[in-house]
């Protein structure tokens, strides 16, 4: 079977001959009896429901739970490629923990002119009262997700930085889970990087960034999430319960003799390190959005003060920003000194006028996408839209050229998937999961592996109709 | 622990126990409509209707007490909002808050049923599709609870929970008997005549109470025997002393482990000096109904004191 549109397939050569590291996964594959397949296909989706793995679709009833669809076959990275690739990312994290920091203090980025300061006075992410503080242990991300796709046998590339609040470690695990579940026989014919201790890593991660108001024993952790009604709800409450952290809402939230403190059944307790899953705005309504219900008033005065230490550091969505990213080469190489060894897909900023005449010329291969976007919404798949999309498109670029970014159509890999038909290929990306804390940095082995499940699609995200399969690393 | 995330467990566990009682409820009645002529089904429906409070909520939505009305009304009309699917509903979402505070086996046990409930619900439910809904619905509880004992740390989260599962069982065991009086007994000249046996039977089969009574007194179905099973009996897990008795040593481990008596505990001490060393002939002379008023009033006192002295509300 070969790739149907030329594309790079990461299981099966042009020839049709199974790639080394699928080799031993496609001798299993082919020894099960079909029915054997169906049925386990099928139990996967039934192992999702109980477990509660669901998200909420926004704008739908509120009831609406959905399940991310699973695929069972899994994505194989060689240990090599992962030694490569997790070189890359770590070089790509530290800088932007340096770069997070300089922008909020001296800027020597943009007094050495390597960056323009519009672009971060244009910077919905940006914060004011960041300026001029130091998060606890100098850690602006604490957990970073790093979206990377493939065109060839070594050509990755980063295609966004999450440097906000990365979402979809909790499909990384469970996804294992089910794996290993539905298929034990494979872990033990396949030697498999565990990823299943990545909770306790990040709780680890987590109590070694104590604020300075610290008073010893064990570091109190709490994930922050905006409630049940939240989409990414059931990862909250996961990850706080893998971690023995509590889970907690802006309403059991209250500054009290100058820490944050939780509502418990003993009365209120001090929390050191606080895993905010809500957005910067909503996080104070003293310091952002006023009529915010979700975050706890004055939690921004005792950060800088050192009651706390807010995880991931307020106004690191600077950096998720696409037009920085246009600047990530440059940026990767002012703070590291060295060159970057993963790159960035070729990116044209709208802004400048001769890139915007450009990407006009060209709507119909390219892809543009806003700069603040994500999610897959708000943007134009040139090669996959009707001429009347491309032209309601083009209006909107023209009449806001500062809010898009554009980049080629890529050959993005695939990867088959189950269909009852048999294996199919379909387009994938890769989102590593990075922890940063004053220790180093830790690259969980694998990541959330995200596909298109419509034939031809390049759309990977679920909130569009896209997948998840297990991501395997391979041992030496 | 947080108090909203007890607030969460207290409240998973009372729907919990409100969803499996309100099915005895109506299985009995179902029982009792098979067995009687048409008048008498009807006033059965009507008196489960009473039971629960819904009566004026009931009338607005129906003319008559026909049983696939009432019980659809009960398990799923979306005119009375506290359904037996809405309970479900609540329990599952209280369970999601309360996520972190119980183990992955009652987790998987509320998420399991809740999608096999909310799925059989989600149609009306006719003449042969009642049995099996409200056998679903008591085996919900089973499961739910043997998960509860076999995974789940004994620590506040555990005392929360049964605090919530004890005050919603005796609330539930202290209404029907106060309905069935109510109905039965007008006044104290009827108590000790013959009886319809049928009905005190039918009390005791809506606290899953039938079998065990039979063989506790030989089969002898009679007022004052009852009332002693269900009010005094320790040994019974529905009785009204059963239950405070749980719920006393519930708050006993919480004051414990938080090394401090609240408001609860007193009114808790309070409520014990009513009913400890009590005769069932002292509870007939006070009157059967003041002693339930009473009782169901204490035990709302004792809840909302929970909810006050371990801040389940910010």
């Amino acid at each position: 079977m070969i790739a149907d549109d030329g594309n790079f397939d990461e299981m099966f050569d042009g020839s049709g001959q199974t790639r080394p590291a699928y080799a031993e996964y496609c001798r299993w594959y082919d020894e099960q009896p079909a029915e054997f397949l169906r049925r386990k296909n099928s139990e996967a989706d039934d192992s999702f429901r109980r477990t509660g793995i669901t998200f909420n679709v926004y704008g739908e009833d509120a009831a609406e739970e959905r399940l991310i669809p699973f695929d069972m076959v899994p994505r194989i990275i060689t240990a090599g490629e992962w030694r490569r690739l997790s070189r890359g990312i770590e070089q790509r994290v530290r800088a932007l923990n340096s770069f997070l920091y300089d922008l909020y203090h001296r800027q020597e980025i943009v007094r050495a002119g390597r960056l323009p300061a519009r672009l971060l006075q244009s910077n919905d992410a940006w914060l004011a009262n960041m300026v001029g503080f130091t998060p606890p242990g100098g850690i602006y991300t604490h957990i970073v997700g790093i979206d990377l796709v493939r065109t060839g046998p070594d050509e990755f590339f980063v295609l966004e930085d999450n440097a906000r609040t990365p979402s979809g470690v909790s499909y990384m695990l469970e996804n294992r889970e089910t794996m290993m579940g539905m298929f034990p026989d494979l872990f033990s014919r396949i030697a498999v990087e565990s990823v299943s201790n990545y909770p306790r890593r990040l709780a680890r991660s987590l109590a070694a960034c104590v604020p300075p108001a610290f008073t010893g024993g064990k570091p109190t952790v709490a994930v922050l999430t905006p409630g049940i009604f939240n989409s990414a709800y059931f990862e909250h409450a996961f990850l706080a319960d893998q971690m023995g952290a509590e889970l907690v809402e802006g309403s059991d939230l209250r500054v009290v003799e100058g820490r944050v403190q939780m509502r418990t059944t003993r009365g209120y307790k001090p929390i050191d390190v606080l895993y905010r899953r809500v957005d910067d705005d909503y996080l104070d309504p003293l310091s952002f959005n006023p009529d915010s219900m979700l975050g706890v008033p004055g939690i921004m005065d005792v950060y800088r003060s050192g009651g706390i230490t807010i995880a991931n550091a307020p106004g690191t969505g600077v950096a998720d920003d696409k037009a920085i990213y246009s600047f990530m080469p440059d940026i990767v190489e002012f703070y590291t000194g060295e060159k970057p060894l993963l790159p960035n897909v070729q990116t044209w900023r709208c802004a400048d006028k001769d890139s915007l005449a450009y990407v006009l010329d060209n709507l119909a291969e390219l892809v543009v996408k806003e700069v603040h976007g994500s999610g897959g919404y708000g943007m134009l798949i040139g090669p996959t839209s009707s001429k009347r999309e491309i032209a309601a498109f083009r209006e909107k670029l023209i009449a806001k050229p500062d809010n898009y970014i554009a980049q080629p159509t890529l050959a993005l890999s695939t990867c088959p998937i189950y269909t009852r038909a048999g294996l199919a290929p379909r387009h994938l990306d890769l989102r590593p999961f990075v922890l940063v804390s004053p220790e180093g940095i830790d690259i969980t082995p694998g990541g959330l592996t995200r596909v298109a499940l419509k034939k031809g699609s390049l759309v990977v995200n679920s909130s569009q109709g896209g997948g998840t399969k297990d991501t395997w690393v391979l041992k030496d | 622990m947080l108090g909203r995330t007890a607030n969460g467990l207290f409240w998973m566990f009372r729907y919990l126990e409100r969803a499996e009682n309100t099915a005895r409820l109506l299985d009995a009645a179902l029982r009792m409509a098979l067995t009687r002529d048409l008048a008498t089904a009807e006033a059965e429906w009507r008196s489960v209707i009473a039971t629960l409070g819904l009566q004026r909520a009931y009338d607005a939505a129906h003319d008559g007490y026909d049983a696939q009305s009432v019980w659809n009304f009960v398990l799923r009309d979306p005119s009375n909002p506290g359904n037996v699917r809405a309970m479900f509903g609540a329990v599952r979402s209280n369970a999601r808050t309360a996520r972190t505070n119980i183990s992955s086996d009652v987790w998987e046990a509320v998420n399991d049923n809740w999608m096999k409930i909310d799925a059989m619900l989600s149609r009306p439910v006719g003449q042969t599709a009642v049995g099996e809904v409200l056998g679903a619905i008591r085996r919900a509880g089973t499961q739910v609870h043997g998960a509860f004992d076999g995974s789940m740390l004994r620590d506040d989260g555990y005392h929360f929970s049964r605090a919530g599962t004890f005050i919603e069982r005796a609330d539930s065991t202290a209404r029907i008997l106060d309905m069935k009086y109510f109905l039965l007994l007008p006044s104290l000249s009827y108590v000790g005549s013959s009886l319809d046996t049928g009905q005190w039977e039918q009390v005791l089969r809506s606290v899953a109470g039938a079998r065990v009574y039979s063989w506790l007194n030989a089969g002898k179905i009679e007022a004052r025997g009852i009332v002693e099973f269900l009010v005094l009996d320790d040994r019974f897990p529905r009785s009204l002393a059963f239950c405070r008795n749980a719920l006393r040593d519930c708050l006993a481990a919480l004051a414990r482990n938080h090394g401090v008596e609240g408001s609860c505990h007193a009114l808790m001490r309070d409520a014990d000096t009513r009913i400890s060393h009590l005769t069932v002939e002292q509870i007939f002379e006070a009157g059967l109904h003041e002693f339930l008023i009473d009782f169901l009033a204490r035990d709302a006192a004792i809840a909302r004191a929970i909810a006050e002295d371990y801040r389940f509300h910010a």
